[in-house]
């Protein structure tokens, strides 16, 4: 037993140095990490943040000034231009300088003076759908304001019914708050799926994996020496992750670290796995990048990570069940920002299990049978 | 001879190289100056980092040098390789195929490039297929060729034009002596017929012995330079023989000469007897020497090319380390004292109908054999002949079709992983860790055999000692030169005190004072008792072994001692052997009764 | 010694000759050719992965919200209750379920089962004559974007319920106060749906894949396996070695950006409103782009895994987050919009959907192809400096 624990120590333990004495790859270990922890923290928003609008008003009143200042002073929209004449509105549209234009026709004003039905003209430019939708709804909920602010001002008896809305979990709803704890499972992900994938590709290339399989080590063992440093590193790069959303973007963290780390181990168990399967398959170092590259994409297209499970058609999401990351990511934000315990997200954790005990075994097998 | 009819013509050549991770600069060439004549076939000589290799890198314009000029062809090679390149035809030492292209593509490919017109490129294939006997493989991926066919096919792809100027960087390591010779042909005829310049360097003192200029260079300086006459005669009147008791091998008496360091440069077995070089000093009847030679018949040999490097060499590492040389430190006795080799009794491996098929290409066909404990045995056969099938087999990395096999009273392939201990396995290409240290190396490995703590330490402390590594515990082993590569694996293989090793092809492309050492090293771990597999391509190599066995297309040709297998190869008993000689007999006869056969079958049909 | 005598520079100029240019090139792609079909790694990289991205982004990818489960909980069962939450029900978007007690809604909250609660208080009937009710709207923030969209639903649906009531309570409400509506145009895309802006960016993601992804590793492979040296010392010029590697690759490219725009067009109805020639040109321009930075990671790597890895980071991943595929890039803060913009995806992004969402905008058309040719000459241009016929 002792021999068996200091026969996989020092397995581990040459993997990792393998690993981490090259220069280059330490840097390809740590380097990605942080640059993609802030180029998603900063950059994957789905949230308008000073979206440029341009304006059209024929009605020159003083409402119109007075929606216009409120649009402006909410910090969602940033005025780029005032135009002049109808046939500027294509112009800041089509080159992508305004995100809408607001047209205030030239009888804006008396119409609501007079007491009827003002229109106020919304054109957007829906190339990006998101965009249009949110810009539509937030200036829907600031006309909203204005209404019912000029009923109440009118003499009217105020708003007949009020909404009061409150969101769990992510109070702002920010984008950001969703995608950081994605990030700590999927960066993690990426890394040691490769890293597995091509460690035996390495081995056999390189001639070495010969002088391993003449040593009194078992294939069970070996594996093992190739699984253990990959979950290690996944781990130490999901820390890091972890870190920059606590601390830098200041996303609070509401559940246990225990739990979080024990999914966390669970994940890499199974993407290393499906790494050695790949490992197993390929013939050389090329092969196993690209077959993995091959994996990843659509593994993290179905997660969850980019557009929400949820949101996709319904034999979509029964395909994501094969997806490990898509566990992954629902227990991370789970624990993360609802800070529910093991009860509630052990079913996350089955999954996630037999991913490993159909993958590690198979690849287990093809290293016993593809020794030719 | 006029200025103008130099084909190479070097001045002042210098060439560093920083090394990336160190920052250290390493001087590879220091102020080199020669000229090689047109039409004439040069070769350069040294060990391993000597230099050959950039210098050969330089004059293919690849390399720029820091100083000096190389005129190459009346080029200055530094203002216009491209010219150079179009000009002449280079094999690299390690020749770059498309893997994934057949043997055709891949030599039309160069065809092509070379702009070798359609006409000629008929006759041009015939002659290399013939010669290189990839006929049969044409249409089989590059990737798929064993080592041997694939360097073939690589000297094919230089040689699928005329050039200028052919530069060929040890271009028969790996290839087995049949085709060396044939490939020897093809380059001496084209420099005939051509009048081609041929610059080759190599790690076989015998090719170089036929090129009109040799170069033997070493540590980034040309030592010595001349015809191989001349050199040989650094070695004159110092070279003899001495034919003893003919049974025993002849590898006990070299290995007692070579170790008397103060007297014998140089000491290999050959033609059944041992050949040796003595130092200025020793006359060949001073008494010290005749104590060890006890009473064999000795003559004075005419020296060689070999010789004469030797006594170059030894001077040259003398001169530099300012002591003299050191006998390779013998390996302690083992407890038990070490049997006879043949007579001990029990086989440590045990071959019986052994058969290994890949689909339905037989590798392997029903071979024998037994080798008992303490014995050295060689494995030998043209290249793709079933050598490293049957070695891999051996070592439990291929499960055998069909047939009995038997190593240290286990199949390997089956046993439990205890069983491997007992074995060490030193491959062909230099498989440990290249970015892990030495120690680091010796750690992982000496940790995967069950060896820790202080017995750890202290295998790891013998091993440096025994393979002088000492002071290189942390250089990377991948930084290491080729010869200490070489040593580390064998440190590796034997850290665990294995009963039986496994070498394959260890000697190939080394240089004769590094293979002098290696095979010391061997026959005193024989001596030990150790049981000692080996695969080669140097027949005169097959001296050092107690037995051999000769494979060709699969079959066991031969088997026996190095005397058993000359007398099986149709010569007489008594006369002086020759292993060369009696290896491409044995393939030779094989492959004409084969013909024969066929040509029954096809008339019989 | 006569042999000495022939002009042997004649035997060299014969390999500048254009026959013998052509004759290398041809010889070169066609060992490029045969490498790439017979390297089945490649070819599903090539040609399999794009058309799984359309299908995956034409079906399973999406931003917008169907269907979405919402707990309404009645704890007044008034007329004037049930009245106010009609429109939930007939929202295409939102799926009620009924519930009684905030219990049993929160439990489904927590179990994810909704994505939000609606909830009616029990005095609302009686708040409402008052002219104070109030509805209580809680949404599961953890996905954000899929929560606000939601929060938006609910919110726009419960006020626009609220407003027909009070036009129905009397018509003198609202003679004499005026009021604001909104009007919305949604221009190039009017159904708003995000396969028509992710198809159009998943195009520029399959070039950059094929161009950049795919070609890193073809020089570095060269290096790693040793053919360059015996390749080079023969009459091939770098150029030829470059414009062989460039080749094939530009035909799987092209095959790629075939497969997307006739998925995208027959599979999705995603229009091509700008002139087509105009989009092939752009994307041919794109795509040397792509060459070109793939072929210099290659060549300057030298190693197929740094290859991978750096062209990774520095082509594809940009391509996801900073030019504008999924995020806009006019959300982002200043210094990673410049960024954005350094990149040359982006400039493709933006012109492509234009010229198949929005039609042909030549100011821009002019400004961004001149852009993607700059950058062409400048990536392809490295790549020739930095593949010299040296091993050092």
């Amino acid at each position: 037993m002792f021999a068996l624990l200091h026969r996989l120590i020092i397995l581990c333990r040459k993997e990792l140095l393998a690993i981490l004495k090259d220069p280059s790859s330490r840097v390809v270990l740590i380097m990605p990490v942080f640059m993609q922890s802030f180029l998603f923290g900063y950059a994957a928003t789905y949230d308008l943040n000073n979206a440029p609008y341009a304006v059209l008003d024929q009605s020159r009143s003083a409402v119109s000034t007075e929606l216009i200042a409120k649009l402006d002073s909410g910090g969602v929209f940033h005025r780029v231009a005032s135009l002049t004449s109808e046939q500027e509105i294509a112009q800041v549209i089509n080159s992508g300088e305004a995100l809408l234009v607001l047209r205030f026709g030239p009888t804006f004003a008396d119409e609501l003076q007079a007491g009827g039905v003002a229109d106020l003209q919304v054109i957007l430019d829906a190339r990006n759908s998101n965009s249009a939708g949110s810009a539509a709804a937030y200036i829907g909920a600031v006309v909203n304001a204005f209404n019912q602010d000029w009923s109440r001002r009118h003499g009217g008896s105020g708003p007949a019914l009020t909404i009061e809305s409150r969101a769990w979990y992510n109070p702002n709803l920010e984008t950001r708050w969703y995608f950081m704890p994605s990030m700590i499972a999927s960066l993690a992900f990426l890394q040691t799926l490769m890293l597995t994938a091509l460690s035996v590709a390495r081995e056999r290339e390189q001639g070495t994996f010969d002088q391993l399989l003449v040593t009194p080590m078992s294939p069970t063992e070996i594996m093992i020496g190739k699984v253990v440093p990959p979950i290690m590193i996944g781990l130490v790069q999901s820390t890091i992750v972890m870190m920059v959303t606590m601390h830098w973007f200041e996303v609070p963290m509401a559940g246990s670290f225990v739990t979080l780390y024990m999914g966390l181990v669970f994940f890499l168990i199974s993407s290393v796995g499906m790494g050695l399967a790949i490992s197993a398959l390929s013939a050389n170092m090329q092969q196993a990048m690209l077959y993995a590259f091959m994996l990843i994409m659509p593994l993290m297209l179905l997660s969850g990570l980019a557009t929400p499970v949820r949101n996709m058609p319904e034999p979509i999401q029964i395909l994501t069940y094969a997806n490990p990351m898509r566990f992954a990511i629902d227990l991370i934000q789970r624990v993360y920002l609802e800070g529910v315990g093991i009860a509630t997200v052990w079913y996350d954790l089955v999954p996630l299990s037999v991913i490993a005990m159909l993958t590690l075994p198979w690849a287990a097998w093809l290293f016993r049978h593809r020794l030719v | 001879m006029s200025s103008a009819s130099a084909a190479v013509r070097i001045e002042g050549v210098h060439k560093r190289f920083v090394d990336k991770e160190s920052g250290r600069t390493i001087v590879a060439l220091r102020d080199i100056h020669l000229a090689i004549p047109r039409g004439t076939l040069c070769a350069f000589v040294g060990p391993d980092g000597s230099g050959k290799t950039t210098l050969l890198r330089l004059m293919a314009g690849l390399l720029r040098v820091d100083a000096g000029t190389i005129d190459m062809l009346g080029v200055d090679v530094r203002r216009d390789p491209q010219q150079i390149q179009d000009r002449i035809s280079y094999m690299p030492q390690r020749f770059g195929l498309y893997e994934d292209l057949s043997v055709q593509e891949n030599l039309d490919l160069y065809a092509d490039l070379h702009g070798v017109a359609a006409e000629a490129r008929v006759q041009r294939y015939q002659r290399l297929m013939d010669i290189t006997g990839l006929a049969r493989f044409t249409n089989r991926p590059a990737g798929k060729l064993s080592g041997g066919m694939k360097q073939k096919l690589g000297l094919a792809c230089t040689l699928v034009r005329s050039p200028e100027l052919l530069l060929l960087d040890e271009p028969t390591v790996g290839v087995d002596p049949l085709s060396r010779v044939e490939l020897w042909e093809i380059v001496e005829q084209l420099r005939r017929d051509e009048q081609l310049t041929v610059i080759i360097s190599t790690a076989y003192l015998d090719e170089a012995q036929r090129c009109a200029q040799v170069y033997v260079m070493h540590e980034g300086e040309v030592l010595a330079h001349g015809t191989p006459e001349s050199l040989s005669q650094h070695a004159c009147g110092r070279c003899f023989t001495a034919s003893g008791d003919s049974r025993a091998p002849g590898r006990i008496l070299q290995s007692q000469l070579l170790d008397a360091v103060d007297m014998v440069i140089d000491a290999v077995p050959l033609g059944g007897a041992v050949r040796f070089v003595l130092n200025e000093a020793t006359a060949p009847d001073a008494a010290p020497l005749h104590a060890i030679l006890k009473g064999a018949r000795i003559e004075a040999e005419a020296p060689r090319l070999e010789d004469g490097f030797m006594v170059l060499m030894r001077a040259k590492l003398q001169h530099a380390a300012a002591e003299p040389r050191s006998a390779v430190p013998r390996l302690a006795a083992r407890a038990s004292p070490a049997p006879d080799p043949l007579a001990a009794g029990g086989a440590m491996i045990e071959v019986r109908d052994l058969v290994r098929k890949f689909d339905d290409f037989v590798a392997v066909n029903s071979t024998s054999f037994a080798v008992s404990r303490g014995e050295i045995f060689g494995l030998l056969g043209p290249n793709g002949a079933g050598k490293t099938t049957t070695f891999r087999m051996l070592c439990g990395l291929l499960p055998a079709t069909s047939g009995f096999l038997q190593v240290a009273g286990v199949n390997l392939r089956t046993a439990r992983a205890d069983a491997r201990r007992r074995i060490g396995y030193v491959s062909q290409k230099f498989s440990l860790y290249g970015n892990l240290s030495v120690l680091e190396n010796l750690e992982f490995f000496g940790g995967a055999y069950g060896l820790r703590g202080k017995r750890l330490r202290e295998r790891i402390d013998t091993v440096l000692e025994q393979f002088e590594l000492r002071g290189l515990e942390r250089t990377p082993s991948g930084h290491l030169p080729g010869g200490f590569k070489q040593r580390l694996g064998m440190a590796v293989g034997l850290l665990h005190e294995p009963d039986i090793l496994f070498l394959d092809e260890p000697t190939s492309g080394t240089d004769p004072l590094a293979r002098r050492e290696f095979w010391r090293r061997i026959t005193s771990l024989a001596d030990t008792g150790v049981t000692i597999i080996i695969t080669t391509h140097f027949l005169e190599e097959a001296e050092y072994c107690d037995r051999i066995l000769i494979q060709d297309a699969g079959e066991l040709k031969a088997l026996g001692t190095p005397r058993d297998v000359w007398v099986q190869a149709g010569h007489s008993a008594t006369s002086s052997l020759n292993m060369e000689r009696a290896f491409i007999d044995i393939v030779q006869q094989s492959r004409q009764a084969e013909i024969l056969r066929n040509a029954e079958v096809a008339h019989g049909a | 010694m006569a042999h000495e005598v022939p002009a042997m520079p004649n035997r060299a100029r014969r390999h500048h000759s254009p026959q013998a240019v052509l004759l290398r090139l041809v010889a070169l792609t066609r060992k490029e050719v045969r490498q790439l079909l017979r390297d089945k790694s490649i070819l599903a990289i090539g040609l399999l992965l794009p058309v799984m991205l359309m299908l995956l982004f034409g079906y399973g990818l999406s931003l917008d919200v169907r269907n979405a489960p919402i707990a309404v909980v009645m704890e007044d069962a008034s007329p004037a209750a049930m009245d106010a939450i009609v429109g939930l029900q007939l929202s295409p978007f939102l799926s009620p379920v009924m519930l009684t007690t905030m219990h049993e809604a929160e439990a489904l909250m927590l179990a994810r089962e909704v994505d939000g609660i609606v909830r009616v208080p029990g005095d609302f009937s009686r708040a409402m004559a008052a002219g104070e009710a109030s509805i209580q709207v809680i949404v599961h923030g953890t996905e954000a974007s899929r929560a606000s969209i939601i929060l938006n639903y609910l919110t726009a649906t419960l006020a626009q319920q609220g407003i027909r009531r009070v036009d129905r309570s009397g018509l003198d409400n609202t003679s004499g106060i005026g009021s604001v509506d909104v009007e919305s145009r949604l221009w190039f895309n009017e159904a708003n749906t995000s396969t028509w802006y992710l198809v159009p960016g998943l195009i520029v993601l399959i070039i950059t894949l094929v161009g950049a992804f795919l070609t890193a590793l073809v020089m570095a492979r060269e290096w790693e396996r040793g053919t360059f040296e015996a390749l080079f010392v023969s009459p091939v010029r770098p150029v030829e070695i470059l414009l062989a590697k460039i080749i094939p690759y530009f035909c799987v490219g092209i095959i790629g950006l075939t497969m997307c725009l006739v998925t995208a067009t027959f599979l999705f109805a995603v229009p091509i409103q700008g002139s087509l020639p105009i989009l092939l040109f752009a994307s041919v321009l794109y795509l040397l782009v792509a060459l070109g930075i793939g072929l210099l990671i290659s060549s300057v790597t030298r190693n197929q895994f740094m290859a991978s890895q750096v062209s990774l980071l520095a082509s594809l991943l940009p391509v996801f987050m900073l030019s504008g595929f999924m995020f806009d890039l006019r959300n982002v803060p200043a210094v990673i919009n410049i960024i954005g913009h350094l990149l040359p995806a982006t400039h493709f992004m933006s012109l492509i959907k234009s010229l198949m969402l929005a039609g042909n905008v030549w100011p821009q058309i002019i400004l961004e192809c001149s852009i993607l040719a700059a950058y062409a000459a400048l990536f392809i241009g490295l790549a020739r400096m930095v593949t010299r016929k040296r091993l050092d």
